[in-house]
């Protein structure tokens, strides 16, 4: 054991960045008078690109820091680009969502900034015990948030939260035992060298499994996903779009980092339950988002079924030749989900009034002939959904089922496009009530939702038509 | 620039043009948007028609090829490909033809939210071409997915009172299809290495030789086929299709039943037939089966209809059911026959669909019931009623027996259906859309005065409805006098085409 060189920094010298930046920050925000957090988010706001475009030069860069309990590679890059721009919309929308709502105060941005670095410490993370330190960095700020209302709703949410999310932290812990039980290891290259020499194969593969319901939980995959309607709808909407976004992936990264690195050797066993895991969470979360009629819980049933999508890349994770090419399509399907689920949700503040009115689906009536390019906005992120074109969703799809279908799964590959033609039907029952019916919506014109309504549906419709730049960046995202 | 100039991305992309105009106008200026979409349509139109002189009848190759790499990240290469041959060409002009006719049609018929009406319009007209030019299967299913769009917009906003039904049902039918289709288009992306047609079809035949076993190619088979069925749409496929039909306005029936469905018989004709040919040759007995069924069915169903619209749209699965049976006779005369016949059927039905649009937009109904004696009334409406109607039966001397004769023709001399029966039940259909057309003419415009034609001071066709029409007569007339020049666009494609069939 040698001590912490200087160089050991570097490695995760974003994640640092971050957290020293959020914690000055809890302290400036002391002297920022009520009615004036507008600086702390735009504090907050500077942090992140700061700290993204320090993470943007890291491209291409590979490293190992601390005796390998953190990794920097482009799989980990990639992940820290999509998670600070995931930071970053999570502020854009907070703004004005929390001044309107009467619940604006500097913490909101603080506590965001800490779930940003644990997400990013997650997606660095070569060493369970470090897995375990990012997930409760990430986790914590992430109830706090959720319960950020302070009326029943909320506090109901973010208990909710806390007490499945704590459970499932100690799903991963007890995996951890097991893992380090079974190898004696804890570092993921140090499980996969003892595990490849044959060690007790069954306690390591229940490691894994516990591991995987943990995370499960963090992503809402079938059938730990329970929660997730509950508390989607509950939680402020602002932090609802930021944790669909930015806890999946990490969750997701975790997953694929650990499995991809540690578990080669069980993926006979493994790849069943993946198997299983996602066709299930297609299969519920699509079918049961039909039967919505709440704005917020059909998106926390999409968030769910498209969680089954972004899992089908695991399932191929044993075969060697495959592996990259579904690491990269994974990615790619978060990035697009990211973007869409953004927009999505930004939609859906824009109309959302006070005490949780204007959330049905039904509010959206009309939308269209009142504020067409808002409809227009809202459709390429069903679209999206869908996976229609001109949109990235059909491109991130294309990629995803081709990766499955050259693992070898193409029973997954026809699950996988027979739920997204259920999914068209709720998610085009928004663009019916847009378009097809009478009605007379109100919209709360704010600059932050109209910013990232705007990006991301326009980069949702730009990147569909000239992919390559994204896929060169996904298919460098390599783990080390 | 020289990407912009290739004829063919210019004839595609050109109606994108008309949409950044009319994004920018104010949507009360009506009758300007009007304008500015017509006459993006003509320009399209004319490019359509510098393609045909500048394109090699003789030639059975892919011409005027526009390829550029696209995704060329690895294990993809993916190309943008568009490229056009004898199977497209006429399909191709068909679009840009129709085009112009349908937003002449709405003049006055649209005059809600025209603004949106004319993007969508134009938007499709992208969609359309894109799906008969594309040459790299990626391209192709982006297009083919993107034409739902826009046509879901344009039933479910102008159309009538079951419109959303109709749209949402268009729309996940047809989806249902293409997805499998989607999931074959990646398998065999993954087994040649490409998704561009003509390199996967110099790879494929060695693949079938060792890895790809019959079992898999007929699977294959199934799932282009489920997709191009649904949409043609092929008994019992296609209960979409009426509801889809009488709901859309007059402009998308008319692009609905004159192009949309052709993209279904062309799916067939340019990626089943010729990806798959040993599956092709031991399905086309049963393909011929469903067609048969399809023809019949359609004309029986047809004959019940009290709404003259349902009745044309019923019509239509007849009609493609001649087309199915000429495809998969897979000899020259039944395929070339059943390109013809495409054309035919997009224009006596788009006709068909123009002119009931035009009355309906004067007495606001289309039972049958209530008409009668309108020939009277309406003598110009009721000759041209007359040409679509007996182009649609297939009177000879018009377009539509050119198409049905040599359809039936091939089938019966057929190696790969291989039974004259299917093609000798069809030629009923031809006698039973005499019967239920005929019957429909009769009560419609003969005969004692119905209620509405009492009561409602109705007026002949005016001059821009005429302009709507004519050009779909004399097309009518033509190619049911002098075929040939038709026919030689096509044969040299076709040939190719079928010279690859193991038969």
């Amino acid at each position: 054991m040698t001590q912490p060189q200087f160089t050991d920094f570097y490695t995760i010298l974003p994640f640092t960045i971050l957290v020293v930046w959020a914690s000055l920050l809890l302290l400036a925000d002391l002297f920022i008078p009520r009615g004036r957090k507008g600086i702390t988010a735009f504090l907050a706001a500077f942090g992140l690109a700061g700290t993204m475009g320090y993470a943007i030069t890291q491209v291409g860069l590979s490293s190992i820091g601390f005796n390998g309990m953190v990794v920097l590679d482009g799989f980990s890059t990639f992940a820290n680009i999509l998670l600070l721009l995931s930071g970053l919309f999570g502020i854009a929308l907070a703004h004005g969502y929390t001044q309107r709502m009467g619940i604006e105060r500097g913490e909101y941005y603080t506590l965001l900034l800490f779930s940003v670095s644990g997400m990013m410490l997650m997606a660095q993370a070569a060493d369970l015990i470090i897995v375990f330190l990012a997930l409760e960095l990430l986790s914590i700020p992430l109830y706090v948030l959720a319960a950020f209302n302070r009326k029943t709703q909320s506090e109901e949410a973010g208990v909710k939260y806390f007490l499945l999310g704590a459970f499932a932290t100690g799903f991963v812990v007890y995996g951890t035992a097991l893992v380090y039980g079974a190898t004696g290891h804890t570092s993921l290259y140090g499980i996969f060298s003892a595990a490849s020499q044959g060690t007790s194969g069954l306690l390591l593969s229940i490691g894994a499994a516990l591991i995987l319901v943990g995370f499960g939980f963090k992503v809402a995959a079938v059938p730990f996903h329970m929660w997730t309607p509950d508390v989607y709808q509950g939680a402020p909407t602002s932090v609802t779009a930021f944790m669909s976004s930015g806890a999946k992936i990490a969750g997701f990264v975790a997953l694929l980092r650990v499995f991809a690195t540690a578990f080669p050797s069980i993926s006979v066993d493994m790849t069943g339950i993946l198997w299983i895991m996602s066709a299930l969470t297609m299969v519920v979360g699509n079918f049961v988002a039909i039967s919505q009629t709440n704005i917020k819980r059909m998106l926390a049933y999409s968030s769910i079924a498209h969680a089954g999508y972004i899992l089908m890349a695991f399932v191929p994770y044993g075969n060697r030749e495959v592996v990259s090419v579904s690491i990269a399509a994974g990615l790619f399907y978060l990035l697009s989900y990211v973007l869409t689920n953004f927009g999505a949700w930004a939609v859906v503040m824009t109309l959302e009034k006070a005490e949780s009115k204007g959330l049905e689906i039904s509010d959206y009536a009309g939308l269209a002939k009142k504020y067409p390019t808002l409809a227009a906005a809202m459709t390429v992120f069903m679209l999206s959904f869908i996976g229609l074109p001109p949109t990235l969703g059909i491109v991130g799809k294309f990629y995803l089922f081709r990766a499955v279908i050259a693992g070898g799964f193409t029973g997954l590959a026809i699950i996988g496009v027979l739920t997204s033609l259920v999914s068209a039907y709720y998610y085009l029952r928004i663009v019916v009530n847009m378009y097809f019916r009478e009605g007379d919506p109100t919209i709360e014109n704010e600059p932050g939702l109209a910013f990232t309504t705007a990006i991301t549906a326009v980069a949702t419709v730009v990147f569909s038509f000239v992919p390559q730049w994204l896929f060169l960046l996904a298919s460098t995202a390599l783990l080390r | 620039m020289e990407f912009i100039l290739q004829p063919l991305t210019l004839l595609t992309f050109f109606p994108l043009v008309g949409v950044l105009v009319i994004l920018f106008m104010n949507s009360e200026m009506k009758t300007a948007i009007r304008w500015v979409a017509l006459v993006t349509s003509l320009i399209t139109f004319g490019i359509s028609l510098w393609v045909l002189s500048i394109f090699t009848v003789s030639s059975p190759d892919l011409q005027l090829e526009a390829k550029y790499p696209w995704i060329a990240v690895a294990g993809w290469n993916i190309y943008y490909y568009l490229a056009v041959d004898g199977l497209s060409i006429l399909l191709v002009l068909l679009t840009a033809f129709l085009t112009p006719i349908s937003l002449l049609s709405t003049w006055t018929a649209v005059e809600d939210r025209v603004k949106d009406f004319m993007i969508f319009f134009l938007l499709l007209e992208v969609g359309m071409m894109g799906v008969f030019l594309a040459q790299d299967l990626f391209l192709f299913y982006i297009f083919w997915e993107f034409t739902l769009i826009p046509m879901y917009f344009l039933i479910g906003i102008w159309g009538g009172p079951r419109r959303m039904y109709a749209a949402v049902k268009f729309f996940l039918y047809t989806m249902a299809g293409s997805i499998l289709m989607l999931v074959a288009i990646l398998f065999l992306g993954i087994q040649t290495d490409t998704f561009n047609v003509p390199t996967m079809l110099a790879r494929l035949p060695d693949l079938y030789a060792t890895s790809i076993t019959p079992q898999t190619q007929m699977l294959l088979f199934i799932a282009f086929a489920a997709a191009f069925a649904i949409k043609v749409p092929m008994w019992p496929l296609h209960s979409w299709l009426p509801d889809a039909h009488v709901e859309a306005p007059t402009a998308g029936s008319v692009i609905l039943a004159g192009v949309l469905l052709k993209m279904g018989t062309y799916g067939f004709l340019r990626f089943n037939i010729a990806l798959f040919p040993d599956a092709t040759v031991a399905a086309a007995p049963w393909i011929a089966l469903l067609a048969t069924i399809g023809i019949i069915y359609g004309a029986a169903v047809s004959y019940a209809q009290t709404d003259v619209k349902k009745l044309v749209a019923y019509s239509s699965v007849s009609h493609l059911g001649f087309v199915m049976l000429g495809l998969f006779a897979l000899n020259p005369q039944g395929v070339a026959g059943a390109i013809l016949q495409m054309i035919n059927h997009g224009l006596s039905t788009g006709a068909l669909f123009l002119l009931i649009g035009m009355i309906y937009e004067q007495t606001h109904t289309r039972e049958i019931k209530v008409y009668g004696g309108l020939w009277k009334i309406t003598p110009i409406f009721g000759t041209i009623m007359l040409i679509a109607s007996l182009s649609s039966m297939g009177l000879p001397g018009l377009n539509g027996f050119v198409g049905e004769f040599t359809i039936l023709l091939g089938a019966f001399g057929s190696k790969a259906i291989g039974n004259p029966w299917f093609a000798g039940i069809s030629a009923i259909g031809v006698i039973m859309a005499a019967v239920y057309i005929l019957y429909m003419f009769q009560k419609v415009f003969l005969g004692p005065a119905g209620e509405i034609t009492h009561h409602h001071d109705l007026k002949d066709l005016n001059w821009r409805e005429l302009i709507t029409v004519i050009p779909l007569v004399i097309f009518m007339f033509w190619i049911g006098l002098y075929p040939a020049p038709f026919f030689n666009i096509l044969a040299p494609a076709v040939e190719k085409l079928l010279s690859a069939l193991p038969l």
